[in-house]
């Protein structure tokens, strides 16, 4: 059984390494759903959506790279 | 089907496979060689069954799903695998976190699985067995994911299951030619791209799900090549902030070292 908890355990690593970074993206997934159609219009909701992403992956990079010292 | 979707959804899902192949085949040839290669195998062939058996379960319940809401979910899904990918091999390409390492992993299985006694028996040995289904299992579950995720929102499943047989056939083939691990597939490169792609498709099908109108439809009129030139421009967004966060990434880490 522990070995079915470890693979599960495994799996969601698929999509979640770094927590913080993980839910900065969820978070901002969900302001895509049910913010943006209230306050931007439909043809700059994707360059506000992908902006977001970068911004938040460059974010995460400068700060790790920051924390740790390098191998 | 158009040919940007199709060139795009094969080269991501080689790639993809191309990596998650690599590791699985450094875990089995680690568990062949130590364990025997009879138990490897028979892991491995179970790991395959026990993929098959998870498409053949997931398959046919995509199509019951509504397209939009299927776009939003594996959107969701290849962003933050995606960008978790990316985000690692800016990381590693920058020199903040170490190299993925196959022959320190081959060595550190390899010491891990070595049995007590050198004899080995003809019966099936469950430490083998188990270490090579996982190894098979788990790589496999990203390959499929990935080709799933690539291919079941646009029609694109059976350039991105060619992909990652394409991918899966090479590795395989090398594997038996050479029977060591793989030590020189450039694996970070391969992930930064991967990333890239993936990355790129996860915010295309999320804004696709979400209904939006990307800025290029509106410029060329046709829907087709708007499409097309989105996911291209996502494509080189995401390539050009990583090569920028890769450089900025480093001096940063450069910078830090020296204060401590």
């Amino acid at each position: 059984m522990n070995w079915i908890r470890r693979t599960c355990v495994e799996l969601a690593g698929l999509f979640v390494e770094d927590g913080s970074f993980a839910i900065a993206i969820v978070l901002w997934i969900l302001a895509a759903i049910f913010l943006m159609p209230e306050f931007l219009p439909a043809r700059w909701r994707g360059p506000a959506f992908f902006a977001g992403v970068i911004g938040i992956l460059i974010e995460n990079v400068l700060r790790t790279a920051r924390r740790i010292p390098k191998p | 089907m158009n040919w940007t979707h199709s060139a795009s959804a094969i080269l991501a899902a080689f790639l993809a496979s191309l990596v998650e192949f690599v590791e699985a085949l450094t875990i089995v040839l680690a568990v062949g060689i130590t364990r025997g290669w009879r138990s490897a195998i028979l892991g491995a062939l179970a790991g395959v069954i026990l993929l098959g058996f998870l498409v053949a379960a997931l398959g046919p319940s995509l199509a019951a799903i509504p397209l939009n809401t299927l776009q939003l979910v594996i959107g969701i899904l290849l962003l933050l695998f995606g960008t978790r990918w990316l985000r690692k091999a800016i990381l590693r390409a920058a020199g903040v976190l170490a190299l993925h390492d196959e022959e320190k992993i081959f060595t550190s299985q390899v010491r891990s699985l070595a049995p007590a006694s050198n004899i080995r028996t003809r019966a099936l040995d469950p430490v083998a067995f188990i270490a090579s289904l996982k190894a098979v299992f788990i790589e496999g579950v990203e390959v499929v994911f990935v080709v799933i995720a690539v291919g079941a929102t646009g029609g694109l499943l059976l350039p991105a299951t060619a992909g990652a047989l394409a991918a899966g056939l090479l590795i395989v083939t090398l594997g038996v030619l050479l029977h060591k691990p793989l030590t020189r597939v450039p694996e970070n490169t391969l992930k930064l791209s991967v990333g890239i792609l993936l990355s790129a498709f996860g915010v295309f099908w999320i804004g696709e799900g979400l209904g939006y109108d990307w800025i290029g439809q509106d410029w060329i009129g046709q829907d087709w090549i708007g499409q097309d030139w989105t996911v291209v421009g996502l494509i080189f967004g995401f390539l050009i902030v990583a090569l920028a966060a890769i450089r900025v990434a480093n001096s940063r880490s450069a910078r830090a070292l020296v204060w401590r």
